[in-house]
């Protein structure tokens, strides 16, 4: 009985192993939802509400938030749709093996996105803006058996992670110049800003750096592979919340460099080619989920466009438009993962007739589709209507030309946004049925509810605005009040703004935009797919990314030639050569030749004979024929050394050398032996260089040694004075609590730095030990073959 | 390595190992305040077991260190790190010398967190020392057999 109820609610407990658990996960989320929704009232009504922790005091990096309606309108959509995606990524992944990682990842995801746009310290922001880069990586990448999946997914994170740091340059920039890394203080100092000299380099690294997070062209290629994710992904991230990141910072530092001319054409360009070029290429796709990512670059664009013309109506515009898209995009991605889900294609040549089987999603997908459309009285017809009516106003700041040519782009982007529309639901959900690879049937509970409930709030705060103000006094105007830095500012929705010649003008071509829309899908659905066949484009934007990351390739496989050639003797004599020219350059420059200073002191019988044993060592390592004898002569020298620091009192160092001599001599013997038995080692001769070769050495072993020998006659014929010998050897006790200066230094005082060692230490053996097994694993093939 | 059984050394080697093992010990807890430390303690012991492979083979060393060197290299800098973190408890910086007991213990010394730091480097050297070289002798040993 329990167990049928759990099924028909589409949690049965055979297919849902880890799918319940989404539906408890998504209480996070929804949590947070609840919270930022108790601030609706207090931020709409009073002061932005601030909110900090030191972190890095020394830098200035602090933790602060900022929340104004612009960052709550964020939050909101992200916690929102983040809650719905939880759950639908239950159903959708049900089964997984790696399901665990992706419910990880979407809120890590969430957290390091609500990071972002909370953030008042610029820093903060952009340690969250990568963070929301690497999630996503994770996320694209969900499917790491794939190769497409691993390609699209390091593209998305090279093409934003490059962008992060040029954006980071820019925010840097903008910190120094602004005098203050708090957006919060900048805001009031954009004037300032703006008349800096810097403003023009800073305004394009920012603006790169959003570029590139909001898909705009010419850097939209990563967007539409992206789609490589599973839908639940690309339906939260490269629809809803990620992409529009761009965007967002854009709208947050418009009152700091927005207003300036070159902010409104670079803006009103690039965002104009992306949302017509988006709109267009949208309409030849197959792929659901391709036409899908085309249309976001198109709602990107034309986020981006509205911030540039930058009025009040057009900042209102793109606020409501954001909302439209979150919530239409959002639904009609999770349609179009079910569609996939339940027929197994989202090839929409091969889909039809589905509104029988799937009559929820078809019904969730249709109100959605309609608000894309702009058909009254959804949302999405209020945004259109702004749209339009801001394009209209533009006219009162520019030229009349420059107002046709806004017309214009953000008509024919209208108009084809709508043909996608029904491309995506008409043609898959009306018809007759075609066969597929699975049999469809509807999905589970968990995948529909969010495209029900995201597209009906589309046709419900649609309908809101006849009657009510809630929209755009709480959400609206606090948001658009936040872009504009003004208190003042009231937005106006409305379903019909009455019967002046103006608003009849803006209806009319709404309605026009509809009726072009649905002529075009019905003359030309059948067309678009096989144009697209025969039609390629001789050079795209993502030719140039491979084009680029092909030369860093070769770039970086030349100088590994160059430099990393693998001769052990040419590396020694590349660091010799380079101590003794550039530091006797500067030593004999800044200091000269130093006479040696006898000590009065004549050095001890024992002194003279560790000098000798050392010589003698030395001559022997170099003069003896066999390879063994060698390194034990070396060893010697090694020993010697040792003794020397005994003597002069430093125990430690001492302790140190014997041990590692001990431990090398070992290890040499070791390298060798692996290729001869112990006689053979014994007996083996060096194979002696050239004579040119050996003078070359020794010229170059001479003048290093004359270099240190310098430096050592130098630093002892100067008094030793030293505040940090005195304040180690007072310290030590009280503060160290030890007697022994040098191990109180290592472990306490410059303890981080020997943390930092022993992690380099760390991994260093683990290189050293994958190396040793390679090179092993290489031979035993070179001798088998 | 191919065995090659010197009774001297192996019998000497049966003898030192221990011996070697507990002067590390003691190099490692005498190092605040006389020479010695986890550094220098590290570098004996692995000596210890260089010896012991020697003299045995590294299979034999391999046995008598008892864990994988990988395992101790983590185990060491993982209580090297989280000795840092009790000055966070005490609202001081990082790495902040932490005593917990103020009197001197006899051999072991001053118990706080710069000789638990001490601890973690001494484990993390034996690990890195006795990793490599277990891997060389490994191979070495292999081609011997072939």
């Amino acid at each position: 009985m329990r167990e049928g109820m759990l099924s028909r609610l589409g949690l049965s407990t055979t297919q849902t192993k880890g799918s319940l658990a989404g539906w408890i996960i998504a209480l996070l989320p929804l949590s947070f939802f609840v919270f930022f929704c108790t601030l609706i009232e207090p931020v709409a009504m009073g002061e932005p509400i601030r909110i900090s922790y030191p972190w890095i005091p020394s830098l200035g990096v602090e933790l602060s938030f900022l929340i104004d309606g612009l960052s709550l309108l964020f939050a909101l959509i992200i916690s929102g749709v983040g809650t719905f995606i939880i759950i639908y990524a239950g159903g959708y992944l049900a089964g997984h093996h790696q399901i665990g990682h992706m419910y990880t990842y979407l809120i890590l995801f969430m957290i390091s996105m609500l990071g972002l746009v909370l953030s008042d310290n610029i820093i903060s922001l952009f340690v969250f803006w990568e963070l929301t880069s690497i999630t996503s990586y994770l996320l694209i990448g969900f499917k790491h058996e794939y190769q497409d999946s691993r390609y699209s997914a390091l593209q998305a994170l090279l093409v934003t992670g490059a962008g992060g740091l040029v954006l980071l340059a820019g925010l840097i920039l903008l910190g120094v110049v602004g005098g203050s890394w708090q957006l919060s203080e900048l805001f009031g100092r954009g004037e300032a800003i703006q008349d800096h000299e810097l403003y023009l380099p800073m305004l394009i690294l920012v603006l790169i750096g959003a570029f590139t997070k909001s898909a705009q062209f010419p850097f939209h290629f990563w967007l539409p592979n992206a789609m490589a994710a599973p839908t639940p992904v690309s339906a939260y991230l490269h629809s809803a919340t990620m992409v529009k990141a761009g965007v967002f910072l854009l709208a947050r530092l418009t009152p700091v460099l927005g207003g300036t001319s070159t902010w409104f054409f670079i803006l009103t360009i690039v965002g104009g080619i992306t949302m017509v070029m988006g709109a267009f290429l949208a309409i030849f796709r197959t792929d659901l989920k391709s036409i899908l990512a085309y249309t976001t670059i198109n709602g990107l664009g034309t986020l981006v466009f509205l911030l540039g013309l930058g009025t009040e109506l057009a900042i209102e515009a793109a606020i409501v438009f954001l909302m439209v898209h979150s919530l239409y995009k959002g639904a009609l991605f999770m349609v179009a993962g079910s569609v996939d889900h339940e027929t197994g294609t989202r090839d929409i040549r091969e889909l039809g007739g589905l509104g029988k089987y799937m009559p929820i999603t078809a019904v969730a997908g249709g109100l959605a589709a309609l608000s894309m459309m702009g058909m009254p009285p959804f949302l999405g017809f209020v945004g259109k209507e702004i749209i339009y009516k801001s394009a209209f106003g533009v006219a009162e700041h520019h030229m009349f030309l420059i107002m046709l040519a806004v017309l214009a782009m953000a008509f024919v982007g209208k108009v084809l946004t709508g043909v996608s529309a029904g491309l995506v639901t008409v043609s898959p959900f009306l018809g007759s049925k075609t066969t597929t690879p699975k049999n469809p049937h509807e999905a589970p509970i968990s995948m529909w509810l969010g495209p029900v409930v995201l597209s009906a709030l589309g046709l419900l705060l649609g309908l809101s605005v006849a009657f009510s103000k809630g929209l755009q006094d709480m959400i609206v105007a606090p948001a658009m009040g936040a872009v504009l830095h003004e208190h003042e500012v009231h937005a106006k929705l409305a379903l019909w703004y009455g019967t002046e010649p103006e608003t009849l003008m803006v209806f009319g071509l709404s309605m026009l935009t509809i009726v072009a829309a649905i002529g075009i899908y019905i003359r030309g659905r059948g067309t678009f797919a096989s144009i697209s066949q025969r039609v390629t484009m001789p050079w795209n934007a993502e030719q140039g990314y491979q084009f680029a990351l092909n030369g860093m390739q070769s770039l970086a496989r030349w100088q590994t030639r160059v430099l990393q050639h693998g001769y052990l003797q040419g590396y020694l004599l590349v660091v010799a050569m380079t101590l003794a020219g550039f530091g006797g350059l500067a030593f004999f420059s800044q200091v000269g030749l130093v006479a040696p200073v006898w000590s009065p002191q004549f050095p001890m019988v024992h002194e003279w004979l560790i000098a000798g044993m050392m010589l003698v060592a030395t001559v022997l390592t170099i003069r003896l024929d066999s390879l063994l004898g060698a390194i034990v002569a070396l060893g010697v020298v090694g020993y010697a050394v040792a003794l020397i620091f005994i003597l002069y009192a430093a125990p430690d160092l001492a302790i140190t050398q014997f041990s590692i001599e001990t431990l090398t001599v070992i290890l040499f013997v070791l390298v060798l032996y692996r290729r001869q038995t112990i006689t053979h080692l014994l007996e083996e001769e060096i194979a002696r260089d050239s004579p040119a070769k050996r003078i070359r050495d020794l010229l170059i072993a001479g003048s290093v040694g004359v270099f240190i020998t310098s430096i050592m006659l130098a630093i002892t014929s100067e008094p030793l004075v030293s505040e940090l010998k005195h304040f180690f050897a007072e310290e030590s006790v009280p503060h160290g609590k030890g007697h022994n200066v040098v191990n109180v230094i290592l472990i306490d005082f410059r303890g981080l730095d020997t943390m930092g060692e022993i992690t380099v230490l760390g991994v260093a053996a683990i290189g050293v030990y994958s190396l040793i097994k390679l090179w092993f694993a290489r031979d035993a093939e070179n001798n088998t073959s | 390595m191919k065995i090659s059984f010197s009774v001297i050394l192996s019998t000497a080697t049966y003898y030192l190992l221990p011996l070697m093992l507990l002067f590390s010990v003691y190099l490692l807890f005498r190092g605040h305040n006389e020479p010695g430390g986890g550094f220098v303690g590290g570098l004996m012991a692995s000596a210890a077991f260089g010896l012991e492979m020697i003299a045995y083979g590294v299979n034999s060393a391999r046995r008598e260190l008892r864990v994988h060197p990988t395992t101790l290299i983590g185990t060491g800098l993982l209580v090297a790190v989280s000795s840092g973190f009790f000055a966070l408890f005490e609202d001081q910086p990082f790495m902040t010398a932490q005593w917990w007991y103020d009197e001197k213990l006899p051999v072991i010394g001053k118990p706080g967190s710069p000789m638990m730091f001490d601890i973690g480097v001494y484990l993390l050297v034996i690990g890195i020392v006795s990793l490599i070289l277990f891997s060389l002798a490994d191979e070495t040993e292999q081609i011997q057999e072939a």
